[in-house]
């Protein structure tokens, strides 16, 4: 099919037009996603680092705290990242963090499924809502917007229905003690490295408890399973979206749908995949929470959607699609679990990190379409 | 002569009442650029999307060298050679070059599951093609929204060339551009044509068809009056047959001979 050719004169080159001016090399490192993000980074850190230096959030107990809960905006927003590229929403996410933790719970504990199964089952019945979210908003045409707020609504509906109509109450509970021995539920709720751990603990670099049950035992046992699947959804998502052919496909299906299949870009599979990797990455999060806490609870979740379309935006993903980052997503999870556990280890009140948000995600969306402006020319 | 590449016989297109195409033969033979004129809404649009397989002809039949071939999508088309640059499709400005010019046929390398998008060849492919065509990128991850209206179109014309069209057909590629930029893409149809590909210009400026154009082809509400070679048709002629008759020609007279 390509035909090289090698023994050829190329065209004369074209006069240069003096007018295109260089490129300067800090306007290129401008021009890239994730550099509002990193910026971001940096100045939250340094600004907790004096703000919240002689506390303990820079200690290694704080530290794993303001880490599993960015990892848990992380997961989330991997996926969202990669469904925004593609040029789709879902605002169903948060809701699809609460409805896969009670299916799960409801399998597991009212059905008495086992565990392994539980999670297998649910990640199925996600990805399948996913391919629905996505399929829909396909064959209508409508935003996506549009169709998965219906989804936002029927999904913790559902929840909150199945809750109480096969548990009596909101809450299941009693799925820790269930998941105790299973085989795969340590993936989801377990600690890694914690023969490392113990072992600093006894050479004394790390705390360890003085008193009490546990004496002895380091006061971090271990990493939580949560920050390495956050760091290899992160390195999986990026790899993906920049050094494949399929990477390829999400930009281009978010850049120019119609450009996209003209060249034979298949964009209605690629958009409903990335609706069902989205779907499963909140699915995920979810069934890792009820073992995490033993329980699964109906309203969890909530807003969580709104939080990942918040990092990914400071990431430096365009709201049109077709252009953003990975690695800039998670910068973006990063900058939110800092600030939202540093406010609470300075004692800053709370309602405060809503302010921020608000702010933070102002300031991104002006900062992103500067970018696409020197990107695209347009004025 | 050369030989027909792809022959268009009494093509007739309707959509629902409208007649958008009345029985119109059109050819394109390998290195030649023929162009095809005509107003707006006279139907140009709608015969080159038949050739490209967007729509299917309601009458008469699509012959690629000399078989007929019946196309029901444009990926059939691109398989049978033949390549079209729609003005407003041909790229997408927030992705580099060359990922625009590899989009839907990206290299690979690597085994499943580590099989990737091979960059370095893909970059290295598409500045030597961008040379070829008289464009010297700054690198080959230069976002093609940085490139002006008329490097984009040449950005897609290099695509086409290189995956082996035989027929390239470009939809007003000049409407847009200034006077540089077009003179820019006239260059390029020159050296496409000179390659043996069959070039395809639609346009409805006289004076850039004269420019470039082999053969000539006017359509007027869905007909044509058949086809002219270079050198037997003058720019008033051209610009008649467009107009329908003799309208123009007495605005022309009254205008002074400025239209
Ligand atoms: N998809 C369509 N449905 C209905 N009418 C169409 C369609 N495409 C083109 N037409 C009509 O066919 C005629 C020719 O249009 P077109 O081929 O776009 O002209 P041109 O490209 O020469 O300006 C116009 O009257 C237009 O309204
Ligand atoms: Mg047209």
């Amino acid at each position: 099919m390509a035909n090289v050719q090698t023994n050829e004169a190329p065209r004369p080159t074209l006069p240069k037009d003096e007018r295109v001016k260089e490129l300067h090399r800090l306007h290129k490192a401008l021009i890239r996603p994730e550099l509002g993000a990193t910026c971001g980074t940096i100045a939250v850190f340094v600004f907790f680092m004096v703000l919240a230096g002689g506390t303990q959030m820079f200690a290694l107990e704080g530290v794993m705290n303001w880490s599993t809960v960015s990892a848990q905006f992380v997961v989330l927003a991997v996926g969202v990242c990669l469904l925004m590229i593609a040029g789709e929403f879902d605002l169903s996410l948060g809701s699809m963090v609460g409805f896969s933790g009670m299916i799960f719970a409801l399998l597991v504990m009212k059905l008495g499924i086992p565990v392994w199964a539980g999670i297998l089952l649910t990640m199925m019945l996600c990805a399948s809502l996913g391919m629905i979210n996505g399929w829909l908003v396909i064959r209508t045409g409508l935003p996506s917007f549009i169709v998965t707020l219906a989804f936002l609504f029927i999904l913790r509906g559902a929840t909150i229905w199945s809750a109480i109509t096969f548990n009596r109450q909101p809450v299941v509970s009693g799925v820790g003690e269930v998941a105790a021995g299973d085989p795969i539920a340590w993936l989801f709720g377990g600690e890694a490295f914690t023969g490392l751990f113990q072992w600093l603990g006894q050479q004394g670099i790390i705390a360890t408890f003085t008193k009490g049950t546990r004496m002895g035992q380091p006061v971090v046992s271990g990493i939580p399973m949560l920050i390495i699947w956050a760091i290899v959804f992160v390195l999986v998502g990026q790899w993906v979206l920049t050094r494949t052919r399929f990477g390829n496909w999400i930009f281009a299906a978010g850049g120019d749908p119609e450009a996209a299949r003209y060249v034979g870009v298949p964009v209605a599979r690629v958009k409903i995949l990335m609706f069902m990797v989205a779907a499963l990455c909140a699915a995920f999060l979810g069934i890792e929470q009820v073992i995490e806490f033993g329980s699964a609870a109906s309203d969890r979740g909530i807003m969580k959607e709104f939080e990942a379309i918040i990092c990914v935006v400071i990431g430096g993903a365009l709201l049109t699609g077709g252009y953003g980052s990975v690695v800039g997503a998670a910068l973006g999870a990063i900058i939110f679990g800092v600030v939202q556990q540093g406010l609470f280890f300075t004692n800053v009140e709370s309602s405060l990190f809503r302010v921020f948000l608000g702010s933070i995600l102002l300031a991104a969306v002006l900062a992103n379409t500067y970018v696409r402006r020197m990107i695209t020319g347009e004025k | 002569m050369a030989a027909r590449i792809l022959e268009m016989v009494d093509i007739r297109k309707q959509f629902g009442h409208i007649i958008a195409l009345s029985g119109v033969s059109f050819d394109v033979q390998a290195g030649e650029c023929h162009c095809l004129l005509g107003d707006n809404g006279a139907g140009k649009s709608t015969l080159i999307k038949t050739m490209s397989g967007v729509h299917v002809p309601s009458q008469g039949e699509i012959r690629v060298g000399g078989q007929a071939a019946h196309f029901t999508t444009p990926r059939d088309a691109m398989a049978a050679g033949i390549a079209t640059v729609y003005q407003d499709l041909a790229m997408i400005p927030l992705m580099s070059v060359a990922r625009n010019f590899w989009m839907g046929r990206e290299p690979q390398k690597g085994i499943w599951p580590f099989r990737r998008f091979d960059l370095e060849t893909a970059d290295a492919i598409t500045m030597q093609e961008m040379r070829h065509m008289g464009i010297n990128l700054r690198e080959p991850s230069q976002a093609v929204g940085t490139l002006s209206g008329g490097e984009r179109q040449t950005v897609a014309i290099a695509r086409a060339v290189y995956f082996g069209a035989k027929v390239l057909i470009l939809d007003e590629p000049t409407s847009a551009l200034g006077v540089r930029q077009t003179a820019n893409v006239l260059t390029t149809i020159d050296y496409v044509r000179k390659k043996g590909i069959g070039v395809v210009f639609i346009t409805h400026n006289v004076r850039h068809a004269l420019a470039v154009g082999d053969r000539f082809t006017v359509l007027n509400r869905g007909k044509t009056l058949g086809t002219a070679d270079r050198g037997h048709i003058s720019a008033e002629e051209l610009q008649n047959l467009m107009a329908g008759g003799q309208e123009l020609a007495q605005l022309e007279a009254s205008l002074g001979g400025t239209v």
